[in-house]
């Protein structure tokens, strides 16, 4: 199992953002969390990675617990993560953007960056082919030295996607990668997403909107409604369960409370 | 041949030295606002420190070489220009362990409450080390820096900056003022690394001020409260935050121009430098926000590996 959720709660002042979440993904899944605006999906990332901590439940990592740990500690269990409103460095460019990822790794202290040693060399090399690399699998890489906030807001997302990449990670987590996108655009991301589960052998926790990516791509979902699990399954099961209809749409005339 | 005379009257050598010694302490400071995005309005306190500990390091100690040979004097200036650089960092990192917590402006309210601290603790510091001088100053302490020292301080800080942030450390310091969640979302410790950053900082203040101590022979409190703060914040801001080339610029700018003012300007008027500065400072700002250099460098200065 890559990941496992138990219990999970987190409220702010009196709103219960989180209210007992469970689920579970095995190794290599790519599974979808849906639910009507507020219903807890980025608090339930946030807390995954250690942005929050939780009041009351666990996360599990292959096992291992990481609930409260710093987001850093977390980052280097294997989860990497993009962010619903693009959290890049705004003033670094395209490369540098991916570079950082690579800190955690990087075999150099920093007298050998100081008095500029052999091993710094033989580092900085090693980082900027690999940054190269991931460049070239997003055809970023003509735009290596642009700054990351000049970029077109579809290249944004992309170079998002390619620095939490670049973090080695097994887990990857999307807070809605399709926001703002067209059909067209969301179809070459779901190709693009499918792609890289099976080059890089990662699992995939994907928040979505656009029921067209979840509905295409997913294996399974999770509904979230008020912080709760109110459905999970396989997309063509969720598409009909009553609760998640009654969730998305409303109920009927009937009952307002 | 009466420019050339002009140029290495001991006055105008006196304010060079000066200009290096500001440059060391605003590299300093680059690093801690320009790179790593930490407001701080502390920085003149640790330089305060740095000039007080190597003084009286010097001043207690230096007797032992002090008749020595000139070898003898100029390691153990080296010497206390290291203690006082350590010491300042060693207080930079308690005072940055609990108030780095804090973010930008609430960080620079702290950082200024700890300058105000500082400056009245150097007033009253007679009162446990007599040697220190207190609110009368302290004198009796050697002319040690000449120009040799203020290039050297300078050369080896714009080195060691250079190299630091054209590597993973100092693009590290940079993710975490672009923005700390997600720099730690990519598994950088950023509490470590702000108060690294801020240590190192600091570091260079202490070391700028041994040889600001040194060169005028003579420390008061006033020389190190809050308002120098301001200034040296103000000359990383008007050379561009996170420029080198920018600090080097503005801190050779600044000292040159409040000190040709005061030859320039009819002595009655010598004042109206606090008045033509700060409106230097709002056309640059409003002109460019971006400070004189922006994020550029000299070739000399940039990465080597980034092409």
């Amino acid at each position: 199992m890559m990941l496992e959720v138990t219990g999970l709660a987190k409220r702010f002042g009196g709103i219960r953002a989180l209210d007992g979440v469970d689920f579970r993904i095995d190794r290599g899944e790519l599974v979808g969390i849906i639910g009507p605006n507020g219903s807890g999906k980025t608090t339930l990332f946030n807390v995954i990675t250690g942005i929050y901590r939780p009041d009351r439940g666990g996360v599990a990592m292959e096992g291992e617990s990481i609930a409260g740990l710093p987001p850093h500690r977390i980052s280097r269990k294997g989860i990497a993560r993009t962010f619903q409103n693009i959290r890049l460095f705004p003033n670094l460019t395209v490369m540098d953007n991916v570079r950082i990822a690579h800190h955690p790794y990087v075999r150099y202290g920093p007298a050998a960056a100081i008095f500029r040693a052999e091993s710094f060399y033989r580092e900085e090399r090693r980082i900027r082919e690999q940054v190269e690399e991931y460049l070239a699998l997003f055809s970023l890489q003509d735009r290596r030295k642009e700054l990351a906030k000049n970029l077109p807001y579809g290249d944004q997302r992309k170079l998002e996607i390619a620095r939490a990449l670049a973090a080695c990670p097994k887990l990857l987590l999307l807070d809605e990668p399709a926001a703002g996108m067209n059909p067209s655009e969301v179809r070459k991301l779901m190709e693009f997403v499918l792609d890289i589960r099976a080059r890089f052998s990662l699992t995939v926790l994907l928040i979505e909107h656009q029921m067209r990516l979840v509905m295409g791509i997913c294996e399974r979902l999770v509904v979230l409604d008020f912080g709760q699990v109110i459905a999970r399954g396989i997309p063509s099961e969720i598409r009909k369960d009553p609760l998640v209809i009654e969730a998305y749409l409303g109920r009927g005339t009937s009952s307002n409370s | 041949m009466a420019i050339l005379d002009e140029l290495l009257n001991p006055y105008w050598i006196q304010i060079f030295q000066h200009a290096c010694v500001v440059a060391v302490s605003a590299l300093g400071l680059n690093i801690i606002f320009g790179f790593t995005g930490l407001f701080s309005l502390g920085h003149a306190a640790f330089y305060g420190v740095g000039a007080y500990t190597a003084a009286l390091l010097m001043k207690s100690y230096a007797g032992a070489y002090g008749d020595g040979s000139f070898l003898a004097s100029q390691a153990a200036f080296l010497g206390s220009l290291i203690c006082g650089g350590v010491a300042a960092a060693l207080l930079a990192c308690l005072v940055g362990l609990p108030v780095l917590r804090l973010t930008s402006d609430y960080l620079g309210v702290a950082t200024l409450g700890f300058g105000v601290i500082m400056k009245v603790v150097l007033d009253n510091a007679d009162a446990f080390i007599p040697q220190l001088g207190g609110a009368r100053g302290m004198t009796g302490i050697a002319r040690m820096t000449s120009i040799p020292w203020a290039v050297l301080a300078l050369s080896a800080a714009v080195l060691l900056v250079r190299n630091l942030v054209h590597s993973t450390y100092g693009r590290v310091l940079v993710a975490i003022r672009e923005d700390e969640t997600a720099a730690a979302a990519m598994g950088i410790d950023t509490f470590r690394y702000k108060v690294i950053g801020f240590t190192l900082g600091c570091s260079f203040a202490g070391v700028a001020g041994g040889l600001y101590a040194h060169l005028y022979a003579f420390l008061h409190p006033s020389s190190f409260d809050f308002f120098k703060s301001f200034d040296v914040l103000m000359i990383v801001v008007l050379g561009g935050l996170g420029s080198m080339t920018g600090t080097l610029v503005a801190s050779f700018g600044w000292t040159f121009l409040l000190e040709g003012l005061r030859v320039f300007l009819p002595p009655e008027y010598i004042e109206f430098r606090w008045v033509l500065i700060p409106v230097l400072l709002i056309v640059t700002m409003l002109l460019r926000p971006q400070g004189l250099l922006g994020v550029r460098e000299i070739p000399i200065l940039q990465s080597r590996v980034n092409r």
